[in-house]
């Protein structure tokens, strides 16, 4: 009797535990759902505030003269509204950057993954590592005061040797403001992003590929470059969609080291303003909201999200276009 | 005949091994620019500024005369700022991470967010920086303060906390799961009891390297109107406890990156000395937490064998 009482005592009290532990689970699984949805709410976020003050910039500038017009002048007495100086430094920075990063990025990762020794790699990679993690201002810094002064005297060394006896002051001497340290900086800032993804695209092909390749009397260099690289170009595309990203979107470099001239111009010895770097020195002043001041760092900001978004479409579009299954 | 034939042969396979040198040579000259490249960044900072690094320049405030200044407002003001994102940075991004990879269901939802978290890592970062101008700033009126900054570099870093929380998530057997719910775990216990301490070592890696991204960002504070000059420090917590504890939230900041810009913008070699310093404080800041990183993974990777 008493045996079945405890019984009959003990399965209500283990329901009852067991139905408040279910209650408790679904809040906590309810807690962790609205935790991942944060990151939706801020792309809304994002989008919101951009497209929202941009609407108002577009009120007062039509979208003719600011994709059109070649002069930005928003903080002159006779304003000038017109993207496009912005666009080609942020378009020349991110060329140089990728002259540099992608073939010296490619070569690295190819290396790494066919050639090295694990042992190389082992100590490679945290270098390659430390090289990502430099804040950008630090880079901006070297550029502005170790990267510049050097090409100014290359250059300036150079054209001695093939222009000699001409004066001092006749030979280019590159401005302590220019788009090409920037730009060849930024472009060693995102090696490490393009060859540690090609070099996980790489190291994912099956070691069966190269073996047969191997088998066919190829050797290393072959094997690497016509059997483990088409393989894996997939992942290759999108290490370099992540490195143009990157770059365009890197502010502090260009702005310590480019200059803040917003001037239409597709030459990298020239300086100029990049659309990060523009927003940069506009909010490094008092502005007052509501102004239109105020909201062309928005609609710049809007121009920017759309490139970048842009080239993850594409990005996205290669790496399935080439991806191989295996 | 025939030898003329193997001859050729010879030949081609010589030429063929003469690019696989070529090809290394030029790799490891490739690798050599890297690595050139980072010994003089660091040589250059640190020729120039570790003599200007003393007790004086830690404990001193911003000011107009570059012998004088130092970078006291600048390293509280970053240690505040990373509080501030550790404590939403932490909770928000373990538990994402645990959602998408333990409750997620395949439905669109769940593609939604797995789609816009791998967006949002390649954001450029200053556009963090104007969601916060308009949003925290204008919209909850939080100020140009410290929980604005931790707030936005904690947006910033998120997409890598989660991503590396499901990474370390992942790594864990499934077995693990099994044996748990076989001793009549409920699924949060066996998360809280056993997935979280066994994965803690990836999960700890990401935070840190989130964090060593953040303490660099420079551009999204600015954006936010982080301050160049400041010369008074946060209150205390501790000077009117339970009523002002947290009012250093909202004070007015700098930090180290920004700091740092300001000094390079200027045009007196005697602030770029400055500068240089900020930057060896700076790097090594980032030094030691990339370095803690490393060595987190080599230990819990000896450690756990599955």
């Amino acid at each position: 009797m008493t045996k079945e009482i405890s019984v009959g005592f003990l399965s209500t009290a283990r329901s009852n535990h067991t139905q408040k532990r279910r209650i408790i689970d679904k809040l906590i699984e309810i807690c962790l759902f609205l935790a991942a949805l944060s990151s939706v709410l801020t792309t809304f976020g994002i989008m919101q505030i951009l497209i929202g003050e941009a609407w108002q910039f577009f009120q007062q500038v039509t979208i003719f003269e600011f994709l059109t017009s070649t002069e930005w002048t928003p903080l002159f007495a006779e304003p000038k509204y017109g993207i496009l100086p912005l666009i080609s430094g942020t378009l020349v920075t991110t060329g140089v950057a990728l002259v540099l990063a992608i073939p010296l990025g490619t070569i690295i990762a190819i290396y790494l993954s066919e050639f090295a020794s694990d042992r190389l790699r082992e100590v490679v990679k945290p270098i390659l590592e430390i090289l990502a993690g430099i804040p950008s201002v630090v880079y901006g810094y070297f550029a502005l005061l170790f990267v510049t002064p050097l090409l100014q005297f290359v250059i300036l060394e150079v054209q001695k040797i093939f222009m000699p006896g001409l004066e001092e002051f006749d030979y280019f001497i590159l401005p302590g403001f220019n788009m090409l340290s920037a730009g060849l900086v930024m472009g060693i800032s995102i090696v490490p992003f393009i060859s540690s993804i090609s070099e996980d695209a790489m190291r994912a092909v099956p070691l069966q590929m190269r073996e047969g390749s191997y088998a066919m009397g190829a050797t290393r260099l072959q094997t690497a470059i016509k059997v483990v690289l088409p393989s894996a170009i997939s992942g290759i595309m999108a290490a370099y969609i992540l490195g143009i990203s990157r770059a365009i979107g890197q502010t502090m470099i260009v702005a310590i080291a480019a200059g803040l001239q917003p001037i239409y111009t597709w030459n990298p010895l020239d300086g100029a303003a990049t659309i990060s770097a523009y927003i940069v020195q506009v909010s490094q002043g008092d502005i007052a909201r509501g102004t239109l001041e105020y909201q062309t760092i928005f609609a710049a900001g809007l121009t920017l999200v759309l490139i970048t978004l842009l080239l993850n479409i594409i990005g996205f579009f290669l790496t399935k276009r080439f991806r191989e299954v295996y | 005949m025939q030898s003329q034939e193997i001859q050729r042969l010879r030949a081609n396979i010589n030429r063929r091994k003469l690019w696989d040198y070529i090809f290394v040579i030029v790799a490891i000259l490739s690798l050599f620019v890297g690595i050139l490249t980072l010994i003089a960044l660091v040589l250059q900072l640190a020729i120039t500024g570790v003599p200007r690094i003393n007790w004086e320049f830690f404990t001193s405030f911003a000011d107009p005369e570059a012998g004088l200044a130092g970078i006291l407002t600048a390293w509280v003001g970053s240690c505040l700022v990373m509080l501030v994102t550790i404590v939403m940075t932490v909770p928000v991004g373990i538990a994402s991470g645990i959602y998408l990879e333990e409750y997620a269901r395949k439905n669109w939802i769940s593609a939604l967010i797995e789609i816009n978290i791998a967006n949002l890592a390649g954001v450029p970062s200053i556009i963090y920086g104007l969601l916060a101008l308009g949003v925290f700033v204008q919209q909850f009126k939080l100020g140009e303060s410290i929980l604005t900054a931790g707030l936005t570099l904690s947006l910033l870093i998120l997409p890598v906390v989660i991503v590396t929380t499901r990474e370390a998530l992942k790594s864990v057997p499934n077995t693990l799961r099994e044996a748990a719910y076989a001793m009549g775990a409920s699924k949060w216990q066996m998360i809280w009891d056993h997935l979280l301490p066994s994965s803690a070592g990836g999960i700890l890696t990401g935070i840190i390297v989130g964090l060593s991204r953040a303490i660099g960002e420079t551009a999204p504070l600015v954006t936010i109107g982080a301050l160049t000059f400041i010369a008074f420090l946060p209150d205390s917590p501790f000077v009117d406890f339970p009523s002002k504890a947290f009012a250093w939230l909202e004070a007015p900041f700098t930090v180290m990156p920004i700091q740092m810009f300001n000094w390079v913008s200027r045009p007196e070699p005697e602030f770029q000395l400055n500068a240089a310093a900020a930057g060896v404080v700076l790097i090594m800041m980032t030094l030691i937490m990339n370095g803690l990183a490393v060595y987190l993974r080599y230990y819990f990777r000896k450690r756990i064998k599955w």
